[in-house]
């Protein structure tokens, strides 16, 4: 489904991305995990072209991203993002914010559009706070929203930066229950985030990022119990050191 | 001293001075809107990646804004209309040379409104399938509006005591009808004193309407 070969990317001299290979078939749900700073943000980013990058190729569902003439637009439209920052419209409202691109650019009409928003809406516990403004929600239910905002495009595949980041502790599990049961019914899912809790409870895989390059890719089982690369091991020593 | 002062003769002269503050409105609102449309399209072009669109609209901003007012007016209304060979007319000559030199302000208010968006709202439109295009109407402008309306009222409001200066091509704003009343009777006291608080009180409430905006558009 989402294929990344060879994929390299500098920022002037800054090397980000360093030949970074990895495959996510249907269905599959990867955590990325690693150091910040490691471009683990930066290869989910790839994925749907909102970084370009110079050298390699990434295809998803047989589109290559990075290559000229591609309908960018269109192939965004298939593949749900959702950042640390939630980054909702703050002049819309939560409903206007999930009908937006529906209408826009699946070309629902108003009447369609509002339903399935609200739909999802249930979906992620939020019905009674359609008509408000992001700036009125707590953390977690932005984030809520803009998961449903990105499900409202009924994409192929979820991208996830760091999802939790931004969030109080105790919102943090509302926003992984609604990931882990979108995981569950078999949403392929790349997912950048710190929460070894989740990758060992849904992943099917973990790719360990340091400086640029993909240090480590073993199954979930593997990379807890016995991870190859030193880096892995002292970076999982800390993480779950408390 | 004031007992030498005909203040009747503001009575006499309210139709032609209402008539003057006509002009003064239309001028006003025509150069806001036009200078606004023109001076967002000048903010795209100049925060466009595309570096020779960039350097023309930025060229024509530091251009225009080195320039005194006065003597764009003076080019569109004795200048423009030689290289046309037909005379543009008083109107239409300040009022491009209006919008042209309004432009320039509204596209730095406008650009610094837009930068005033995070680039992560555009990231989040563009990821959504929106074309760029599509997140600079649906997300981007409107958020950059709300921010600038402040500052854009504020220039609006010195736009509208700029149209005064429509004076030196004899069309007849607000401050000419007054200056003509008030050369004529020789009433100069009364009458500049008159417009002046006009233009006070209308610049205040303009004023007071930003404050009230300011309040209401804080997100």
């Amino acid at each position: 489904m989402i294929e990344i070969k060879n994929v390299s990317k500098w920022y002037a001299d800054f090397h980000v991305l360093d030949d970074c290979s990895t495959f996510v078939g249907k269905g599959d749900v990867v955590v990325i995990c690693g150091p910040s700073g490691s471009g683990k943000s930066t290869l989910i980013k790839c994925v749907n072209g909102l970084e370009p990058f110079q050298k390699g190729e990434i295809t998803v569902d047989g589109t290559s991203v990075g290559q000229k003439g591609v309908n960018l637009n269109a192939l965004r439209s298939r593949i749900g993002m959702v950042f640390q920052n939630f980054e909702l419209f703050p002049h819309m409202t939560v409903l206007q914010n999930i009908a937006l691109g529906q209408t826009k650019v699946l070309g629902r009409t108003e009447p369609e559009a509002h339903d399935r928003s609200m739909l999802l809406l249930d979906r992620v516990g939020l019905v009674d706070q359609a008509d408000k403004h992001p700036a009125q929600l707590s953390g977690g239910q932005q984030q809520r929203v803009a998961i449903a905002r990105a499900l409202a495009m009924d994409p192929i595949a979820m991208l996830f930066d760091e999802p939790t980041s931004a969030l109080d502790p105790e919102m943090i599990n509302e926003v992984l229950d609604v990931m882990v049961e979108l995981a569950k019914e078999g949403m392929t899912m790349m997912v950048v985030t710190h929460e070894m809790g989740f990758a060992r409870k849904v992943a099917d895989k973990v790719i360990f990022m340091d400086e640029g390059r993909i240090v480590e890719e073993a199954n979930t089982k593997e990379f807890f119990e016995k991870p190859r690369s030193e880096r892995a091991q002292e970076f999982l020593s800390k993480i779950l050191s408390h | 001293m004031f007992k030498d002062f005909d203040w009747a003769v503001i009575g006499r002269a309210l139709p032609f001075l209402v008539d003057g503050m006509g002009m003064t409105l239309q001028l006003t609102v025509i150069a806001i809107f036009g200078g606004i449309c023109f001076g967002t399209l000048l903010a795209l072009l100049r925060i466009s990646p595309f570096r020779p669109i960039s350097f023309v609209a930025g060229s024509y901003v530091n251009f225009f804004r080195s320039m005194p007012l006065i003597l764009v007016i003076f080019w569109f209304y004795f200048l423009v209309p030689q290289i046309i060979g037909r005379p543009i007319g008083g109107f239409y000559s300040v009022l491009i040379a209006f919008v042209m030199f309004e432009a320039a302000y509204y596209c730095e208010i406008i650009r610094a409104g837009i930068q005033s968006v995070t680039r992560g709202q555009i990231m989040a439109g563009t990821a959504i399938g929106l074309s760029y295009i599509q997140a600079m109407r649906y997300i981007v402008l409107p958020q950059a509006f709300r921010n600038m309306i402040p500052v854009l009222l504020t220039q609006s409001i010195i736009m509208f005591q700029d149209t005064s200066l429509v004076y030196v091509v004899g069309l007849r704003d607000f401050l000419t009808s007054a200056d003509l009343i008030a050369t004529r009777d020789n009433r100069l006291v009364e009458l500049y004193s008159t417009i002046a608080v006009v233009y006070f009180i209308l610049c205040l409430l303009g004023s007071l309407a930003v404050r009230r905006l300011q309040r209401k558009y804080t997100i």
